[in-house]
Formats: C-alpha cells, structure tokens, sequence
C-alpha cells in the first residue's frame, strides 16, 4: 500500500479534484497531448513574452496522476526562461523514471511529489504528456505571436 | 442403460450426461493463476486481452523445443516427420473444434489480425470493386475496421456500419436496408471485446448469403468461449486467435470456405507456399499451405492444439456455462454498487463474459493501477482497440473486468470490494 500512497498524494488528489490553470488562454500559442494508451487528451496553452513564459494553462480529459501532473507544471513554469523551463522539464523526467539526478541546483519544488510514478513505470506516460505538450506549444508559432517575439 | 448412468439419472443429472466439472482443478492446472506477484496471489480478470496457459499448454511447447524442434514439411529425418505429423495434427484439431468441413480450410496464422488482414488483401483486393459496399458493426475492435477501411480507400468501395442500441446490442431492424445487393462482403463481431456483446452472426450471414455477400466473423472473442459450428454459422471466414483460449501467443487461425480459399490469391510468397518455382515464375501450392508462407509457428500450432484438447474436455458448453454464472454474479454486484455505470447488455444471454465500467469519477487508469496495488486484481483500462465504440459511449476510457474457466465466484467479489475501497482511498482528503 506505501507504494501506492507515495504515488497519491493527498496534494496530487488535490490538484486532481481542483487542478490550477484549467482554462483556455484566448490567442495563446497552443498544443494537444494525447497518450493513445489510455485516451488521456490535454491542451497547453502558453504566452511567451521574450524568452520568458508569461502565462500557461491547460484543459482536458485524463487520470488523476495526468491532471495533477499538468496543474503542478503549471504552477511550476509560470514566469520562467524558456531554458530554466527546460531544465526543470529534463530532471523532472529523471524524477518519475527513477533516474538518478545531479545536485545541479535545480529545485524542482512541489513537482516532487510526483516521485512516487518512478514506482510505477507504465504512468510514467502520464506523468510527463503535460510537458511534452507545453514544449511543443511554446515550439509551436501558432495562436496570437506574443508582441516580443522575433526581437 | 448402464449401471452407473442410471444413478446419474437418479441424482437428477440427463442420461449420459458427464460429470460436473472440478472447477477448483481446473484452477490448479494454471501454473500463475492465484501465484504470488510482489506477495499477493494475482486475481487475473483480463483474458479478453489474452488467457492463461493450462500446464499441458506449457508442457507441449516444452517437448516440441527440447524433443522434436524441426522444420516442417521438408525434413526427411525422424524429428522433422514427427514435427509435421504434430503441426498437422494440431490443424485436424481447430478442424474439429469449429466444425469445418476439411483441414483444408484451416490456415495457421499468429492471430485474428493477421487473419482478417488475410481476407481484406487476399479477397478483397481481388474482388472487392468501386461501388461494392463493404459492411461492419459499430461494435468493430480496430483488428476488424481499419483493414476495411483500407480496402476501401484503395477500390473505392463504401463503408457501412450495422448500428448499436443504447444499450450496446446489435440493431438488426434494418438489416435489409444495409446489407443489399451492392453489398460486396459483410465482416462482424461475434463477441464485442468492450461490452461482451454476442452478436447474431447467423441472422447477419444468412443476410450476406441471401445476396450474395462473403461473410466474415471475428471470432477473437467467441471462438475461445462457446461452442462454434463453421458449417451451422454459414460463414465464408473465421478468423480467431489461439493465445485467448489457452494457446501460445502469436497463434491463430482463419478458416476460410474451400471455395473462397481457392478464388484467392495469396497473402505473403515465398517458401513452403510455392509449388513449382522458375526463373521465369511460379505456381502455388494447395490450401491451406498456399497461405502459410515461410516457416509457420510451428510451437504455436501445436500449443494451440494442446489448448483445444484442454478445452475440448472441458467442453465449451460447460466453459459457456460457467461463465455465465460468473457474469451473473458481476452483474448483480454492478447494480448495487452506487456510481457505477455499466456499458452493454445487462442480459447475460447476449453477453459474454466480460463487464465493462466507469466507476465513482475515477479514471479507468487509476482504477487499473489501484486494483493491482490493493488486490492484485489485474484489469484493463482504456478505450480497448475499439475507439470510434468508445467515443460512441461518451466517454474517453473504461475499466474492463474479463473472465474464463480458472476464475472464481469469490475474484468477483474481491473485484467489487477492491472498488469499493479505490473509492475510498481516492477521497482522502476531499471536502
């Protein structure tokens, strides 16, 4: 059962039943994540200002460990680099396969408690379609083009 | 009347009726079914996906590797002839389980995948023209709808699709009206993999057959469950797999009427389904070997023959049968349990034994991992191969709970208990 409470927690319950960032960003850049697995489908929408992430957000349908992974992201996200974003993405993924990290300074934040998903290698996938997603969005030139972009 | 037949009788059982079945053995002779995994014996309710293997299953494959392994039909020495005389065997035994008319008709491939994209190149690309229709069922796993549709898409043939009711069976009130004249061939489901649903495939055949339509069954999901009669069906192809009933993976089967077999050309060229090869050409072998190109899963065929002798004595009635009563029981549950919502027929004579769910706002994703973590119970999650099916129910994803002959009254109940606890343990903390 500890394996099973490592991978809910109460916070990631949380952030399931009332996730943050749930809406739509009019104009925003956008893209869609599906996992063909499960059927989990999510839409980031993201504002780049500069080389930074002025705003995020996301809508869609999936599994708790999906949603709470994706309202986390969010919150993790917002006002950053687009290469700070980067870096958080690529030790968060170390984080839920069970790969060992560096001590690179690097917080990941409330992002830890999703730790737990390394226990379970098949949500791995849930995990992280969120961020996949967001960097295809902020790759993506579509939607409104922030007015910094192109300086 | 012998002696001990009358005392059968008197115990109220019909005349020459056999014995009832020891269920609790037939649990025993499946080496992972109740076995420890991480310290709880696995409550396995997925053999729609695919079935446990029986020892003797184990056992065959065992003895061909390590006493007769050889390739067949070539080989002059001892092991090669007993090799083929056993993969030989094994089809004369999937003759005799489905009933068809000669071994002829029955083609050795790893799945009814393979079997199904067999007819849709090996006919369809033949005979089907521009302006046939090809017709399904709403009910189609993908195995059975995206080849079509490829063929389709190739001649410039019509899809059409037999609907469903609300409640997931088969609306055949407009069956004159889908399968017509234009219509070219007919390939249903017997068994939908996502809500049981047992489809009337001889209403649908004998449809086919009245003008003049090739009809094909998926039997993925019936063959491994109830008694089949290819001949009493009428069918022009079966396609099922042997993995689902108690046979290795990657074997499988498609039964094709002698006449169809014969009117196609083949599926893959190469060794073993030549006749005569030059320079300049070559001619094919006889059906079935025309269709088994290179070297066949020997292993498999044979395992799937020993799954078939398993079965068989059994008896696929008894194996209906005992399904049933588990499906029963699955159902009664569902219908007290608060939040649960049930897809498909509630009637077990029209549903096999597989129960398909959304419960209490948990996604079927958490549900698989929570079940597996509490209990062991080992169920499947997603849209199961049948996604336009899925997105017809409204929803994204279901939970699915499947059954066969090694499975328990008691697993069921463990099944709705470890539900009931999911919900618990996913309301930790809500207001």
């Amino acid at each position: 059962m500890s394996e099973l409470t490592d991978l809910y927690q109460e916070v990631i319950l949380d952030h399931h039943r009332a996730p943050k960032n749930y809406r739509v960003i009019d104009g925003a850049r956008q893209a869609k994540g599906h996992n063909p697995l499960c059927g989990d489908q999510v839409t980031v929408y993201v504002v780049i200002e500069g080389d930074v992430v002025k705003d995020v957000s996301f809508q869609g349908n999936g599994c708790a460990i999906s949603r709470a992974a994706a309202s986390l992201m969010t919150g993790a996200v917002k006002g950053l680099a687009r290469d700070k974003v980067e870096a958080i993405f690529r030790k968060f993924q170390k984080v839920v396969t069970g790969e060992p990290t560096a001590d690179d300074g690097i917080d990941l934040g409330k992002l830890e408690v999703l730790s737990g998903v390394c226990q379970f290698p098949v949500r791995v996938k849930c995990a992280t379609l969120a961020w996949h997603t967001l960097r295809a969005a902020i790759e993506s030139g579509e939607g409104v083009v922030s007015s910094e972009d192109g300086k | 009347m012998t002696t001990a037949a009358t005392v059968a009788n008197w115990q109220g059982q019909p005349a020459g009726a056999p014995a009832p079945v020891d269920w609790a053995r037939i649990r025993a002779d499946f080496p992972l079914i109740g076995r420890p995994i991480k310290g709880k014996p696995i409550v396995y309710l997925d053999s729609a996906a695919t079935s446990q293997k029986p020892r003797s299953v184990i056992e065959t494959l065992r003895t061909y590797y390590e006493e007769y392994n050889a390739n067949v039909h070539r080989g002059a020495y001892n092991i090669a002839a007993k090799a083929t005389h056993e993969y030989e065997a094994a089809r004369e035994k999937v003759r005799r389980f489905i009933n068809a008319a000669s071994v002829k008709e029955v083609v050795f491939t790893k799945g009814t995948t393979e079997g199904l994209n067999l007819v849709a190149y090996a006919w369809g690309r033949k005979f089907v023209k521009a302006d046939d229709e090809v017709v399904l069922s709403e009910l189609e796993h993908h195995s059975n709808l995206v080849p079509w549709q490829i063929l389709c898409q190739a001649t410039g043939a019509k899809l059409k699709y037999i609907p469903i009711h609300e409640d997931g069976s088969l609306d055949v009130s407009r069956l004159d009206e889908i399968i017509t004249r234009r219509t070219r061939l007919v390939s249903v489901t017997a068994q939908s993999n996502v809500l049981g649903t047992v489809t009337p495939v001889r209403q649908i055949v004998a449809r086919a057959r009245e003008v003049g339509a090739v009809s094909v069954i998926d039997g993925a999901q019936s063959v491994p469950h109830q008694p089949v009669d290819v001949q009493a069906i009428g069918c022009d192809f079966l396609a099922f797999s042997g993995h689902k009933m108690c046979g290795p993976t990657a074997s499988g089967v498609l039964y094709g009427r002698r006449e169809r077999l014969e009117e196609m050309d083949p599926f893959l060229y190469g060794g073993e389904m030549i006749r005569e090869v030059r320079y300049d050409g070559a001619t094919w072998n006889d059906i079935p070997h025309k269709f088994e190109a290179g070297t066949p899963g020997i292993a498999q065929a044979i395992g799937l023959g020993a799954g078939i002798d398993y079965l068989s004595a059994i008896g696929m009635d008894r194996v209906q049968e005992h399904e049933g009563t588990l499906t029963k029981r699955a159902l009664a549950h569902a219908a007290e349990m608060k939040g649960l919502t049930l897809y498909g027929p509630r009637d077990v004579s029209v549903r096999g034994g597989v129960i398909t769910f959304n419960f209490a706002d948990i996604h079927p994703h958490d549900l698989a991992t929570i079940l597996d973590e509490q209990d062991r119970v080992c169920v499947r999650a997603g849209h199961h191969c049948a996604m336009p099916l899925t997105m017809k129910l409204g929803v994204a994803a279901t939970a699915r709970a499947s059954f066969y002959v090694y499975n328990t009254e008691d697993e069921i109940d463990i099944l709705f208990d470890s539900l009931r606890r999911a919900k618990e343990f996913m309301s930790r903390g809500a207001r």
